[in-house]
C-alpha cells in the first residue's frame, strides 16, 4: 500500500481540508441561531454542508488510489494530539453524509414549511447542522474518544430532529424519547469499551491502540472492550436485535429527517464498527473471527428476513421502509462478516447504494405526504400516476431497493453473493437472493397502491414544487447511474476494504 | 493461602465492583421503571457508573494531583520523585459528564412535552393511549390493505 | 452503415419511440405513426447488420465496463441475428394489428401501452445482440418490468392479480435461480463472454454441473419450465396484442433463446454431451412438452388454451439444448423462429375473434368460420404449422428434433415428439373445426361474411403466408444457423 507522507503542520488551505468540513457545518450551527431568519439560516445551512461536500469529494480525490491522510488538530502529533484521519473508507461515507445532507436541504425548506411550526425553522436548520457535523466528526476523526463526542453532537441533535415530528403525530416524543433511552445506552456501551481499551494500552490515538493490541497480543480486557464497542455501534447502526427504536423513529420524524437520518445515521455507526473491527482490532485477532461468524450471520440472517417479512405487512409507507433499512443492515453486516475483501467492499458498496435508494424513497414519501397528511397505504392510492415524477423517482429507487440489474442496488448484491461464494458459503448466497424476493414483494405492494389502485375522486395532488423534486430526481439519477458506473462506488470500496483487511497495518504510520 | 489471594482479588477491584453494581442498578431502573423521569434518574446512575470506572482506572498508587508545584516567580519545580495521577480520564469524563447533563436535559424537555400531550409520565399508560392510536389507524387504513400483502 | 451504429440503432429506435409515445400522448395518430416508423427502421437495421455480417459473428462491441470483468457489451451471431430479425420483424405487424385492436377494442392509456411495447422490443433487441450473460441478464430484467404494465394494462382485479403472479414467478426465479447461477458461473470461470465450446469446461466438478444447469433450466423462468410455468396463462389476462408479440414471441423466446445461449455458449454442447449434465433437463422437457399439451385439452378459453401450447412448444427448445447434440441445438433454433411464426398467427386470430364479437370460449365459436373466413383460415394454416405437418414451416424444426434425439439414442424422445403431434392436433384443430362445420348458434350473430377491421385481420393472414414461405427456405436457415454448432459431433 503506497502511502503520502503529509507534513505534520498544515500549509495550504487543502491541507486543512479534513478538519474544515467538520468545522464548518458546526460554525454554521450557532450562527443560524443568531440570525434567527429562517431563509437566511436556509442559505446558511446550505452553503455550509455543501462546502463540506465539495470538500468530502476533494478528499476522495486525494486517498482514492489507497493512501491516506493525516491531519494532526493544532499541530499537535499523535498519540498526545488528536489526529484526524483520511483514508479511502471514510471519505466515501463522508461524501455520502455530506452529499445526502446538501441534497435533502432545499427538499427541506418546503417540507419544513408544512410540517414544522414556524417558530422552530432556525433551530432545525441548527440541528440540521450540528447532526451533520457530528456525522461527520465521527467519519473523520482517528481518535477513538473523538468518536464519542461527535456520536453524542449527532445523536442529541438527532433526538431532538426526530421529536420535531411532533406536530404531525404525537408519536413522534415518543419515539425520541425511546431513542434517546437506547442510543443512550448504546453510546455509554462505547463509551466503557473505550475505558476499557484505554486501561489496556494507555492510548486514545486509533493507530496507535491497533499497534499495541498488535504488539502485546490480545487479553480479557481487550476482549470485553470488544464486545462492548460491538453492542454500543450495533445499537446506533439498528443491528437486528438491538433495532427497536429505529421504525418508530423514522415513521414520525419529518419528511427530510428521516430522508436524511435513513441515508446517513446507521451509515456512521457501521462505519465505525468497520474502524474498530478491522482497524483498531486485528482482523486477525481470534476472538473477533468468532464473534463474527457466531453473532453476525445468525442475526444479520434474523435481519434480513423477519424485518422483510415484516415490512411486508405494515399499512404505513414510510414505516414498511423503515423496517426494510433494518433488513437492509443485514446485507451490510453478512457482508462484513463473510470477512474477506469482496464481501467488505459488499458492505461498504451498499452502505453507499442502500444510503441514495432509501433517502430517494423518504423524500418521495415525504412528498406525496404533503399532499396526503399520512402515509398509510390507502391515503396513497393512484398518487403514482397523479405525481408523474415523484412516482418515477420512487420507481427507480424502488427496484434499486430489489435490487433489478440496472440500478445501484444489483451492484451491492452481486458483488455481496460473490463474496458469499468466495467463501463457500451457499446457504448465504441463496438467503441473500430469497430475502431479496421479500423485497420484491413489499415494494411491488407499493407500486400497486401508487400506480394501480385509482386515485380517490377529485383527487388535486401534483408533482411537488421544483426544490422538492430536482433532490429527489437527482438521488434517483445517481440509483441508476451507480447501477451502470462504479467506478466510484464500488471502485472506491474496494481500495478501503483492502485497507481495512490489511488491519492495525491500514493504520500504522 | 488460596483463599486469601481470592479476597485479595476482589478487596483490590473494589472500583470495578462499585462500577459493575451501578451500572447494573442504573440498567435494570432504566428497563423496569415505568415512570419516565425514573427511567432518566437510572440513565444517569447508569451514566455515573462509567465516570467512577474511568476516575478510579486514571489513580496511580501513591500519586497525587497532577499539578506541577510553581514557585513564586512562576517556575516550574519538576521534581522526577513525585507521583501523579494520570489526567487523561478525568479531563475526558469531563467531557462525558457534560454529554450527560445535555442528555439529562433533553430528555426531562421532552418528558415535559409528553406530559403536555399525553397528561401523564407514566409509560404503562402512554402505551395503552398509543395502543389505542395504532388501533384506530389499523382499523382505519389496515383492512384496506388486507387482500394486498 | 457500420454494424456497430447498426446494432445499437436497434435498441435505440425502440427507445425513441417509446419517447415519442410519451412526449405525444394525446395525439394518436402521430404517435402510431412514429412508432410504425420506428418498427420500420428497427428492422431495417437489423437487416444491414445481416447484410454486413452474413452468418459470422463479429467481435465484442462493449460499451462500458461496469464492474471489473462484467461490462455491458454486445456482438452479433447467427442465432441472436435470427431472433432480432424475427422479433422486429413481428413487430411492425403487431404493431399494426396492435393500433387496430387498441382503437377497435376501445382500450384506454393508449401511450402507455405503446411506449412499454416499445422498450419490451429494446430488451429483446439487448437480449439477442448481448455478448456476455451479464448483459443478457440486465436486459432480461429489463423486458421481465417492462412487460409488468402491459400484463396489469386493464387494471381490473384479475389483470393485477394475473399480472402479480407473471412477476413473481419471473422476477423469483430469475434473482433466486438465475442470478445465483451467474454469479457461480463468473465465480468459477472468471468470465461471463459467450464463447464457443463454453466456458466451463474443467472448471467445475462434473458432480456440480447438473445443479448449475438446474439453476439455470428454472431461473430462466421466461422459457416456461415446468413447474415455473405458470406466469405464461396468467399473463394472458393482457391484451391480445401483447400475447401476441410477447407471449409468443419476445419474452418467451429470450427464455428459450438464453436457454439455448447457455446451453451452446456457456456450458458447451460437447461438455454437456460428455458429462450428461443435460439428461435429466431432457426428460423434464419431454414432460413438460406431453403435461402441457394434455392440460391444453381441458382450456375451454381460446387464449388459455394457446398459453399451454406455448409451454409445450417452448420445450421443444430447451430440448433441443438438453439433447446436447448439434441436431438437437440447430432444431432448438430453428424452432424459434416457425414457432414464433405459427404462434403469433393463433393469438392474433384470437384477438380478431375478440374484436369483432368478443368470445373469448372456444365452446362460443361455433360456425365463426363461416363469418369470419380469413381469419379461421389464417389459424388453420397457423396450427397446422404448430402441429408440424408439411408444407409449413413448423415441419422442419421438429425433423431435426427427431434427427437429434436419434444422434443422442433417446428412441422415447422420438416418441414423446410425436405423441406430442397428435396432441397439438387433438386440442388445435377441433376449434377449426368448430368454427367452419357447426351451425351458428349464437342469434346475435351476423348471418353472413362479417369480418373483424381490416388492421386487425391483415396481420394474421401475412403471418400465416409467413409460416407457408417458412418452409421452403427452411433450408437457408438451418444454413444461417449451422455456425452455431460447427465442430459439435
Amino acid at each position: 500500500m503506497s502511502t503520502v507522507e503529509v507534513q505534520h503542520v498544515a500549509k495550504t488551505f487543502i491541507d486543512h481540508l479534513p478538519v474544515l468540513q467538520v468545522v464548518i457545518p458546526l460554525i454554521s450551527a450557532p450562527l443560524i441561531v443568531f440570525i434567527g431568519n429562517r431563509k437566511l439560516a436556509w442559505l446558511l445551512a446550505m452553503a455550509a454542508s455543501a462546502t463540506a461536500f465539495v470538500m468530502a469529494c476533494l478528499l476522495l480525490a486525494q486517498v482514492k488510489d489507497g493512501s491516506y491522510i493525516s491531519y494532526h488538530i493544532g499541530g499537535w502529533a499523535p498519540p498526545l494530539g488528536i489526529e484526524y484521519r483520511i483514508d479511502a473508507l471514510n471519505a466515501l461515507v463522508l461524501m455520502l453524509i455530506s452529499g445526502i445532507g446538501t441534497i435533502v436541504l432545499p427538499y427541506a425548506y418546503n417540507s419544513v414549511n408544512a410540517e414544522i411550526p414556524k417558530r422552530h425553522h432556525t433551530l432545525f436548520y441548527a440541528l440540521y447542522m450540528l447532526c451533520l457535523t457530528g456525522l461527520l466528526g465521527m467519519v473523520s476523526t482517528g481518535d477513538a474518544f473523538n468518536v464519542f463526542v461527535f456520536l453524542e453532537i449527532s445523536s442529541l441533535s438527532t433526538y431532538v430532529l426526530v421529536a420535531m415530528g411532533a406536530g404531525k403525530d404525537t408519536r413522534a416524543l415518543t419515539a425520541a424519547y425511546d431513542y434517546l433511552i437506547m442510543g443512550t445506552i448504546g453510546a455509554t456501551f462505547f463509551v466503557i469499551g473505550l475505558g476499557l481499551l484505554y486501561m489496556a494500552t494507555g492510548t486514545l490515538n486509533m493507530a496507535d491502540i491497533a499497534d499495541r493490541i498488535a504488539e502485546q497480543g490480545t487479553n480479557r480486557t481487550v476482549q470485553a472492550a470488544f464486545a462492548f464497542i460491538v453492542v454500543g455501534m450495533g445499537l446506533k447502526a439498528a443491528m437486528y436485535p438491538l433495532h427497536h427504536w429505529l421504525p418508530n423513529a423514522y415513521t414520525y420524524a419529518p419528511s427530510a429527517v428521516t430522508a436524511f437520518l435513513a441515508a446517513t445515521a446507521t451509515k456512521a455507526a457501521i462505519y465505525v464498527l468497520l474502524r474498530f473491527m478491522f482497524s483498531v482490532f486485528n482482523p486477525g485477532f481470534h476472538f473477533e473471527d468468532w464473534t463474527l461468524y457466531l453473532i453476525f450471520i445468525p442475526f444479520s440472517l434474523l435481519a434480513m428476513f423477519a424485518a422483510s417479512f415484516v415490512a411486508v405487512f405494515q399499512s404505513d409507507l414510510k414505516r414498511m421502509l423503515a423496517f426494510s433499512s433494518i433488513a437492509q443492515i443485514g446485507y451490510m453486516l453478512i457482508g462484513i462478516a463473510m470477512l474477506n475483501a469482496t464481501g467488505l467492499s459488499a458492505s461498504i458498496v451498499h452502505m453507499v447504494n442502500h444510503g441514495i435508494t432509501k433517502a430517494t424513497l423518504f423524500l418521495g414519501v415525504g412528498a406525496m405526504v404533503m399532499y396526503s397528511k399520512t402515509s398509510f397505504f390507502d391515503n396513497l392510492n393512484g398518487l403514482g400516476r397523479k405525481m408523474p415524477f415523484t412516482g418515477a423517482a420512487m420507481v427507480a429507487a424502488g427496484l434499486s431497493l430489489i435490487g433489478i440489474p440496472g440500478t445501484a442496488g444489483f451492484i451491492s448484491k452481486w458483488v455481496l453473493v460473490q463474496a458469499a461464494f468466495e467463501n463457500g458459503w451457499w446457504f448465504i448466497a441463496v438467503a441473500i437472493m430469497l430475502s431479496s424476493l421479500l423485497a420484491v414483494v413489499y415494494v411491488w405492494r407499493m407500486f400497486e397502491v401508487l400506480y394501480l389502485t385509482a386515485p380517490d375522486e377529485g383527487c388535486t395532488a401534483t408533482d411537488p414544487p421544483l426544490p422538492m423534486l430536482i433532490p429527489m430526481l437527482i438521488l434517483a439519477g445517481a440509483c441508476i447511474w451507480f447501477g451502470f458506473d462504479t467506478e466510484l462506488t464500488l471502485g472506491s470500496a474496494r481500495v478501503a476494504a483492502e485497507g481495512l483487511l490489511a488491519g492495525s497495518a491500514g493504520m500504522a504510520h | 493461602m488460596e483463599r486469601l489471594s481470592d479476597w485479595a482479588f476482589i478487596v483490590g477491584h473494589l472500583n470495578y465492583w462499585m462500577f459493575i453494581i451501578l451500572m447494573m442498578t442504573g440498567l435494570y431502573i432504566v428497563v423496569a421503571r415505568g415512570n419516565l423521569v425514573k427511567k432518566i434518574v437510572g440513565l444517569n446512575i447508569f451514566q455515573t457508573s462509567v465516570f467512577m470506572l474511568y476516575i478510579s482506572i486514571g489513580k496511580v498508587t501513591g500519586g497525587t494531583a497532577p499539578i506541577y508545584p510553581v514557585d513564586m516567580q512562576g517556575n516550574l519545580q519538576v521534581d522526577p520523585s513525585i507521583v501523579y495521577s494520570n489526567p487523561l480520564p478525568h479531563v475526558l469524563i469531563l467531557t462525558a459528564i457534560v454529554v450527560g447533563i445535555a442528555t439529562t436535559s433533553l430528555a426531562l424537555a421532552l418528558i415535559i412535552r409528553i406530559r403536555e400531550v399525553y397528561e401523564t409520565i407514566e409509560e404503562d399508560d402512554i402505551l395503552k393511549i398509543e395502543r389505542e392510536l395504532s388501533a384506530k389507524d389499523y382499523k382505519e387504513h389496515g383492512p384496506a390493505m388486507g387482500g394486498r400483502a | 452503415m457500420d454494424t456497430s451504429t447498426a446494432l445499437y440503432l436497434t435498441m435505440l429506435i425502440p427507445t425513441v419511440a417509446m419517447a415519442g409515445n410519451m412526449v405525444f400522448a394525446a395525439r394518436e395518430n402521430l404517435r402510431d405513426g412514429i412508432t410504425f416508423i420506428c418498427a420500420v427502421l428497427t428492422f431495417a437495421c437489423v437487416l444491414v447488420i445481416l447484410c454486413n455480417v452474413g452468418n459470422g459473428t463479429t467481435g465484442t462491441f462493449a460499451l462500458f465496463e461496469v464492474v471489473s470483468g462484467l461490462s455491458i457489451a454486445f456482438h452479433v451471431e447467427p442465432l441472436g441475428l435470427m431472433f432480432a430479425m424475427i422479433a422486429s420483424g413481428l413487430w411492425i405487424i403487431t404493431h399494426i394489428y396492435g393500433v387496430g385492436y387498441m382503437r377497435g377494442n376501445n382500450e384506454q392509456h393508449h401511450a402507455r401501452f405503446f411506449a412499454c411495447f416499445s422498450i419490451a422490443i429494446a430488451a429483446v433487441m439487448g437480449i439477442a445482440f448481448a455478448s456476455n450473460m451479464f448483459t443478457l441478464f440486465v436486459f432480461y430484467e429489463i423486458l421481465t418490468l417492462s412487460t409488468y404494465p402491459l400484463v396489469a394494462h386493464k387494471g381490473t382485479p384479475e389483470a393485477v392479480k394475473g399480472a402479480r403472479t407473471y412477476l413473481g414467478i419471473l422476477i423469483g426465479t430469475s434473482i433466486v435461480l438465475l442470478l445465483t447461477g451467474v454469479i457461480w458461473t463468473f465465480n468459477v470461470a472468471g468470465t461471463l463472454d459467450f464463447t464457443k465450446g463454453g466456458i466451463l469446461e474443467g472448471k467445475i466438478a462434473p458432480t456440480l454441473l447438473p445443479i448449475l444447469l438446474g439453476l439455470y433450466a428454472f431461473g430462466i423462468g421466461k422459457a416456461a419450465l415446468m413447474p415455473f410455468h405458470r406466469w405464461l396463462p396468467a399473463a394472458m389476462v393482457a391484451p391480445t396484442p401483447v400475447s401476441a408479440l410477447l407471449h409468443a414471441v419476445a419474452v418467451v423466446k429470450a427464455g428459450v433463446f438464453t436457454m439455448l445461449k447457455v446451453g451452446i455458449y456457456i456450458f458447451g454442447i460437447d461438455f454437456l454431451a460428455s458429462t450428461g449434465a443435460s439428461e435429466w433437463l431432457m426428460w423434464l422437457a419431454a414432460y413438460t412438452i406431453i403435461a402441457a399439451s394434455v392440460v391444453a385439452m381441458t382450456k375451454d378459453n381460446l387464449k388459455a388454451r394457446l398459453a399451454y401450447s406455448t409451454v409445450s412448444q417452448l420445450s421443444y427448445i430447451t430440448l433441443g439444448m438438453a439433447l446436447a447434440t448439434s441436431m438437437g441445438a440447430l432444431g432448438g433454433g430453428m424452432h424459434i423462429a416457425m414457432h414464433a411464426m405459427g404462434k403469433i398467427t393463433l393469438f392474433m386470430c384470437a384477438g380478431s375473434i375478440y374484436v369483432a364479437y368478443h368470445k373469448t370460449e372456444i365452446s362460443q365459436m361455433q360456425g365463426l368460420g363461416r363469418i369470419m373466413p380469413i381469419t379461421f383460415g389464417a389459424f388453420f394454416i397457423g396450427a397446422l404449422s404448430i402441429i408440424g405437418l408439411p408444407p409449413l414451416g413448423g415441419s422442419w424444426p421438429k425433423f431435426l428434433l427427431m434427427l437429434g434425439a436419434a444422434d443422442a439414442g433417446h428412441l422415447i424422445i422420438i416418441v414423446v415428439l410425436m405423441a406430442s403431434s397428435l396432441l397439438n392436433i387433438a386440442y388445435l384443430l377441433p376449434i377449426v373445426g368448430r368454427g367452419f362445420f357447426r351451425p351458428v348458434t349464437d342469434n346475435k350473430l351476423p348471418k353472413t361474411y362479417a369480418e373483424a377491421p381490416l388492421l386487425v385481420w391483415l396481420p394474421p393472414a401475412i403471418t400465416a403466408a409467413g409460416c407457408i414461405i417458412l418452409f421452403f427456405y427452411a433450408g437457408s436457415i438451418q444454413n444461417f444457423l449451422a455456425p452455431i454448432v460447427e465442430n459439435t459431433p
